[in-house]
Order: C-alpha cells, then sequence, then structure tokens
C-alpha cells in the first residue's frame, strides 16, 4: 500500500538534542495505535533550517509546519490531523495561519528569500536510505561523469561554473582541481575538510548528518576528474551523529558498487574512509589537517608546494569544504550555467550561513550570493529579538570583523566583505545588539584563538597570547592608551608574519572592532566604564530606592552577597557580588541599576 | 551498480515514496475525512486515490485529507481543485468510482458529471 501521508522529524544534532528520537518512537506508536502505520510514513530528516523553532515536524503532502513540537502533542497531531484531517492550529508555527487557511511551510517569510542548493535534500530525504538520495537524481551526475565524459570535461563544467571554495579561502575549484590532475604521477588522493572548527558554525554538520552522500558523490566524482582512486574524510571527532551517519551512507554506496572497483562499469576505482580529528582548530587548515592524517602533530606547513602538488604523503591531493562538495553533483545536474545565474558575477552560487547570537530565527540559511546582510539578517533572520537594535554583525567566525549598521546593505560575497575588513568566512554569522561589549566579544574571540594555537610560529604563539593579556587589562579597568597602539602595531604585525590562516587572521576581530568601536576601547580605558555592561569588573550592580524590600533578589543570589529586612530597602555587598545577573532577573520592580 | 540504467532502475523503484515531498503543481484531491467522512467510508477512497495515482504515476498530483465541511449526508465527499483553483465537489463517492474520476477528470479534464453535487 502506497503511503498517503508523511511525518519528517527533523533529525539535525539541535533538534535530536532536544529529544527527536523519542518524538519519532511515539509518532510510530500512535500511529500503530490508530491502525494507520500503513498509510503514514514516518521519516527522520536532515535540519530544515529553523532550528529556533525545534523540534521541527512537517506532514506532507499538506506542507504542515509544527513547531516546538513536545512529546504529549504527538496523540493530539495523530488523532486530529492523521486521522481526522483536521490541523492542529494551536500546534502550527503561528505564521502559517491566516484567516481562511493554514500556508505550507514553504510560503513562510523565513524561506522566501532562501535558495536551498548545498541544503537541497537536507530535511527531505532520509540520510539513512541512500535510495531516497537516488530518487532524488542521486549519483546520476557521478554517472554521466565516468561513462560520458573525460576527467578534464568534468574539470571544465566545474571551472566553468565558478565555484570558490565555501570553507572561507574562496579559491576557484575548478583551477585547484586542474592543478592537481596536471601532475602526472599513479597516487593521488581526495580529502574532505569536514573539521568545521569555527565556534557558532554548524552549516557542514548539516549536509554530513541530512545529505552525506551528495558529498560522497563529489569525492568520486573529483576523484575521477583528477585520478585519484582514494579519499578521506576527515571530520571533526566533536560531530558523533555525521560520523555515524557517514560511516552508513558509504557502506550503503559500496554495497551498490557505487564506491570500490569498477563504478558504473569503468575501469575507474574510488575508495572512501573516515579520519576523526582530535578537537584541533588548527587541523581544519589544510596542511595541519594533512599532517593529523599521516599521523604526525596537527601543526601547517609552509606554502608552496600547494597540496594540490605536494599534499599527503607528499602525493597531489585535492582537500575541499563539505559545502563546496555538496554543490558539485547539482552542477552537473543543472549545468554550470544554471550555477552561474545564481548569485554575483565573481561569486556564483549560494552560501549557506548559521545565524547565531541576538536574533529571532537562528538556524541554518542558504542564500544567493549577493543577499544583502541587511536581508539576511532582518528578512531571513527576523530581525533582533525583544524590541533591542542591531549592533553589528560578525562574519566568518575568528577569522573574520564586525560590521556595523552603516554596511547592511552590502551583498555578501567573497570579495565585497573582505574590502571592508572582515570576511565571509566559513558562514558564521554572529549578531551583536546594545548588550555586546566589543572589547569582551575581541577577548572572546582571542580567548579561542591563544588556545588552538598550534605554538610552531612565533608571532602567532606569543603574539597571540600578548593581545589577549592587553585585551584582558582592558576589560577589568587596568588598561592605558597606549595598549590599544601596542594592541594595534601587535594585530599588524602578527597578520604579517604567522605561518598559517590561524595566526595571519587571528587578529581580525580585534582591528574591526578598534576600527567601528574604537570609542568602547577608550571608555574601558580612560573611565573604567564598559558602556554595555558585560565587563564585570567594571560594572556595579546596585539596588535603587524604588526597592520594596520583597527579598526576591536575596532569595535568587547564587552567593548571598544581598542584605535587607522584609519590606525594607536591600543592599548588594559589593565584594562579594559575582555580576550574575540573577537578581535583576528576580525583581519585580526593576530596582536593580546595572553600570 | 553497471550502467546508468541500473541506476534508472532503482530511482524509478523510490521515487514514489519521496515524491510526495516535492512541491506540485497539478491537481489537488481533498477528501473529507472528519468523523463523519470516516464513518461513511472515507478512508478507502482516499486510499484508493492513492493508489492509482501511485500507479499511473501522476507525480504533480497532490491527494489530502480535510476535516469536515458541513454536508455530513453526502460523505464521502471530496473535491478536485485544479491548478487554477477551480473546484469540483464529488458526492456520496465509492471506491469504485475513484478510478473514474481520476481516468475522467484529472488525466482528461472531464468532470464527472453524475458524481457531482447538483
Amino acid at each position: 500500500m502506497l503511503e498517503r501521508a508523511q511525518v519528517l522529524i527533523c533529525g539535525g544534532t539541535g533538534c535530536l538534542s532536544s529529544g527527536a528520537q523519542k518524538l519519532k518512537v511515539e509518532f510510530e506508536e500512535q500511529l500503530a495505535t490508530l491502525g494507520i502505520s500503513d498509510e503514514v510514513g514516518v521519516v527522520l530528516t536532515g535540519c530544515f533550517g529553523l532550528c529556533e523553532k525545534g523540534p521541527i515536524v512537517i506532514v506532507y503532502p499538506d506542507e504542515t509546519f509544527y513547531a516546538k513540537v513536545k512529546i504529549e502533542d504527538i496523540k493530539t497531531i495523530c488523532e486530529e490531523h492523521l486521522y481526522k484531517g483536521r490541523i492542529v492550529k494551536d500546534l502550527v508555527f503561528e505564521e502559517t495561519i491566516s484567516a481562511d487557511t493554514i500556508k505550507g511551510f514553504n510560503d513562510i517569510k523565513f524561506y522566501a528569500k532562501q535558495r536551498r542548493v548545498a541544503l537541497r535534500n537536507c530535511g527531505v530525504i532520509n540520510p539513512f536510505d541512500i535510495h531516497e538520495y537516488i530518487a532524488r537524481d542521486g549519483y546520476q551526475a557521478l554517472g554521466e561523469c565516468v561513462t560520458e565524459k573525460t576527467p578534464q570535461d568534468v574539470i571544465d563544467v566545474v571551472k566553468d561554473s565558478g565555484l570558490r571554495g565555501r570553507g572561507g579561502g574562496g579559491f576557484p575549484t575548478g583551477l585547484k582541481w586542474q592543478f592537481a590532475a596536471g601532475n602526472d604521477v599513479d597516487q593521488k588522493f581526495v580529502l574532505c575538510n569536514a573539521d568545521e572548527g569555527d565556534p557558532g558554525a554548524f552549516m557542514d554538520r548539516a549536509i554530513l548528518e541530512g545529505d552525506p552522500h551528495s558529498v560522497i558523490e563529489a569525492m568520486a566524482i573529483c576523484g575521477y576528474a583528477i585520478g585519484a582512486n582514494m579519499g578521506y574524510f576527515y571530520v571533526r571527532a566533536e560531530y558523533p551523529i555525521a560520523v555515524e551517519r557517514l560511516q552508513i551512507a558509504i557502506e550503503q554506496a559500496k554495497e551498490l558498487g557505487l564506491l570500490g572497483k569498477g563504478i558504473f562499469g569503468t575501469d575507474f576505482d574510488f575508495n572512501l574512509e573516515i579520519r576523526l580529528g582530535a578537537g584541533a582548530f588548527v587541523c581544519g587548515e589544510e596542511t595541519a589537517l594533512i599532517a593529523s592524517i599521516e599521523g604526525e602533530r596537527g601543526m601547517p606547513r609552509n606554502k608552496p608546494p600547494f597540496p594540490a602538488n605536494k599534499g599527503l604523503w607528499g602525493a597531489p591531493t585535492i582537500i575541499n569544504n563539505v559545502e563546496t562538495l555538496a554543490n558539485i553533483p547539482v552542477i552537473f545536474l543543472k549545468g554550470s550555467q544554471w550555477f552561474k545565474k545564481i548569485g554575483t558575477e565573481k561569486s556564483s552560487g549560494t552560501k549557506v550561513f548559521a545565524l547565531g547570537g541576538k536574533i529571532k530565527n537562528t538556524g541554518l540559511v542558504e542564500v544567493p550570493m549577493g543577499t544583502t546582510l541587511r536581508e539576511v539578517i532582518f528578512e531571513v533572520g527576523g530581525g533582533i529579538p525583544n524590541g533591542r537594535k542591531f549592533k553589528a554583525v560578525q562574519t566568518g567566525g575568528p577569522s573574520g570583523g564586525c560590521l556595523t549598521d552603516e554596511f547592511l546593505d552590502t551583498p555578501i560575497d567573497f570579495d565585497n566583505l573582505v574590502e571592508l575588513g572582515s570576511m565571509m568566512g566559513s558562514g558564521g554569522m554572529i549578531v551583536m545588539d546594545e548588550d555586546n561589549c566589543m572589547v569582551d566579544v575581541a577577548r572572546f574571540f582571542l580567548d579561542f584563538t591563544v588556545e588552538e594555537s598550534c605554538g610552531k610560529c612565533t608571532p602567532c604563539r606569543e603574539g597571540t597570547k600578548r593581545m589577549h593579556e592587553i585585551l584582558d587589562r582592558i576589560t577589568e579597568g587596568k588598561g592605558s592608551m597606549e595598549d590599544l597602539d601596542r594592541l594595534e602595531e601587535l594585530a599588524h604585525m602578527i597578520k604579517d608574519s604567522s605561518l598559517c590562516g590561524l595566526g595571519q587572521t587571528a587578529p581580525n576581530p580585534v582591528l574591526s572592532t578598534l576600527q567601528h568601536f574604537r570609542d568602547e576601547y577608550v571608555a574601558h580605558v580612560t573611565e573604567q566604564k564598559c558602556p554595555s555592561g558585560v565587563c564585570s569588573a567594571l560594572t556595579r550592580y546596585t539596588i535603587l530606592d524604588n526597592c520594596i524590600g520583597c527579598t526576591k533578589c536575596a532569595r535568587n543570589c547564587p552567593v548571598d552577597c544581598i542584605e535587607g529586612k522584609v519590606k525594607e530597602m536591600h543592599t548588594i555587598d559589593q565584594s562579594a557580588c559575582i555580576k550574575c545577573g540573577a537578581c535583576v532577573k528576580a525583581c519585580p520592580v526593576d530596582a536593580i541599576e546595572v553600570k | 551498480m553497471k550502467s546508468l540504467a541500473d541506476l534508472k532502475k532503482l530511482k524509478e523503484a523510490a521515487s514514489k515514496k519521496v515524491s510526495m515531498r516535492d512541491q506540485k503543481a497539478g491537481y489537488r484531491v481533498a477528501v473529507g475525512m472528519a468523523t463523519c467522512g470516516i464513518a461513511a467510508g472515507a478512508r478507502p477512497v482516499l486510499n484508493k486515490f492513492v493508489e492509482v495515482i501511485g500507479e499511473k504515476n501522476l507525480t504533480d498530483v497532490v491527494v489530502t485529507q480535510v476535516g469536515c465541511v458541513g454536508q455530513c449526508d453526502m460523505e464521502p465527499m471530496l473535491d478536485v481543485i485544479d491548478i487554477d483553483g477551480v473546484k469540483t465537489t464529488y458526492i456520496n463517492v465509492k471506491e469504485e468510482d475513484v478510478l473514474t474520476i481520476v481516468e475522467n477528470h484529472i488525466i482528461n479534464g472531464k468532470v464527472c458529471e453524475e458524481l457531482i453535487k447538483k
């Protein structure tokens, strides 16, 4: 019997950690009780993108969008919607409800400006079933490449598409493949960089969890193009679900003969294995990644020689980012011309962004290159919550810079953001409002890069640490104006002389916050004040005289530093206060001032 | 997997399962399925539609269920809505009528006069 409806449950890490697996089991049980298990299918899929509203459940063919689904809701959804055809209005995403109808999830504002290309199958197919990937033209591109095209034909298509690396570097993918192909040796390698180390970035994770076959197929196509028979996924160990789904996907591809010997009846062999990272951000840098696979310490090497000529074990190696690879099969299916029509002249295609920070719709979005920052933040992202004002957006993670509202109408692409002192990076986009302290933001990113510096070269190893010390001093109110000059000088020196991208870009958050928010630095230094009330050493919590003596603050204080009798004014012991803010949250009359 | 033809076979076998999740541009069949509909036997009618549409490979047609529209004595009732939004209501539909409706109305665009609401 053919199913008449399907319940798709988001099984991305975000929703899984909110209990999606249990939801699936409950759906299956409820449907069995109603006797309609044959009529209604239940599928665990990849990430839909609107992570803020998870756990997400979509019912087809109606395209009903149930948001923040709890286990208690499932009985109602099954009885009312799946059995009786009555959509449960109380549980759908509010935006889909209108006067006379309930919109499908594709019609919500969140998706209006999006174009899902790399994410085309995420949220649509079951990543555990290779047949669903094949149903959506999976492996058709590989088949056509190996049976109808020469390796050079394949490289030409990729070159023609204008695809550029999505991991942050933006190097033309086709050109890189051409370099590797130009080496006349027997052994070459294809590597997938799935180390995704930027804090807040999870684009690659969503693709690996939701559509692993798209990357497997792309690596095989690359192998054919450059003359490699072996490939490795280098996946960070912090992505166990991605690793598990990749392992299953590779096995399924092998079973069907889509990996292994004689693919599609040709003499092209291709095998894939997985190698795990071990918690080092620097191993996202290609030469450090290669060293790691070789069993060496994850430390970068001088370039040239570039991996395309001399990489893994000295052999020509192509390393591509997950999202770059995810675009490859669809470029072949729909053509390079189709791909070029999306995006801008120098940056074709789309980019996936992980939206985080002070934004309503946190999650994963994919937009054509050329979409402006304003459109992504305010239209797709829904703007700043709680009535706060936009202050800055950090793009490119610890390698990027922040941009203020005068730059919001910049079309996003590889080159525009670099010109403004930031970069698109791998796609992390963190939005900040007036409650963020920009000095603290710079220090946060430096915290990260200092920790992750591999230590091989002095400018990065010593320099970032010194920058961090200066920032620490400033946030504690012990900085000086000379410190600001020292910071800037150090930053430029580290950028110019570090061995790899980690050191070369670590100073970017500092430089860009100094450029756009110098007044905040100055306030910290000359007035010992933190204008946003974040830096705890410079912030004082004081109870004002509209206090009603309700004792709520004292009862909520985790260090018991608030004194006062009932119905009398309370006071905070400044020497014991840890600036946690619990009292502010508890006070019913807003009597606590944070300055 | 020895050839693109092998791949095509796998694709065809699997596409019926996944095609429900694509955005559709064709006819929409909305079968009334509230308590009255179910009691009158709408479920076999709904499932028959799904089966026939699957067999005839009409990939652009959506079959969905809706709630009560109020005319309880005419159940099982369903609407066939074309791409311009023009609605035709069929009443007292039996499982045997499904094939007729699909062949005449959905495939050939001819309304089945004997079965509609007058």
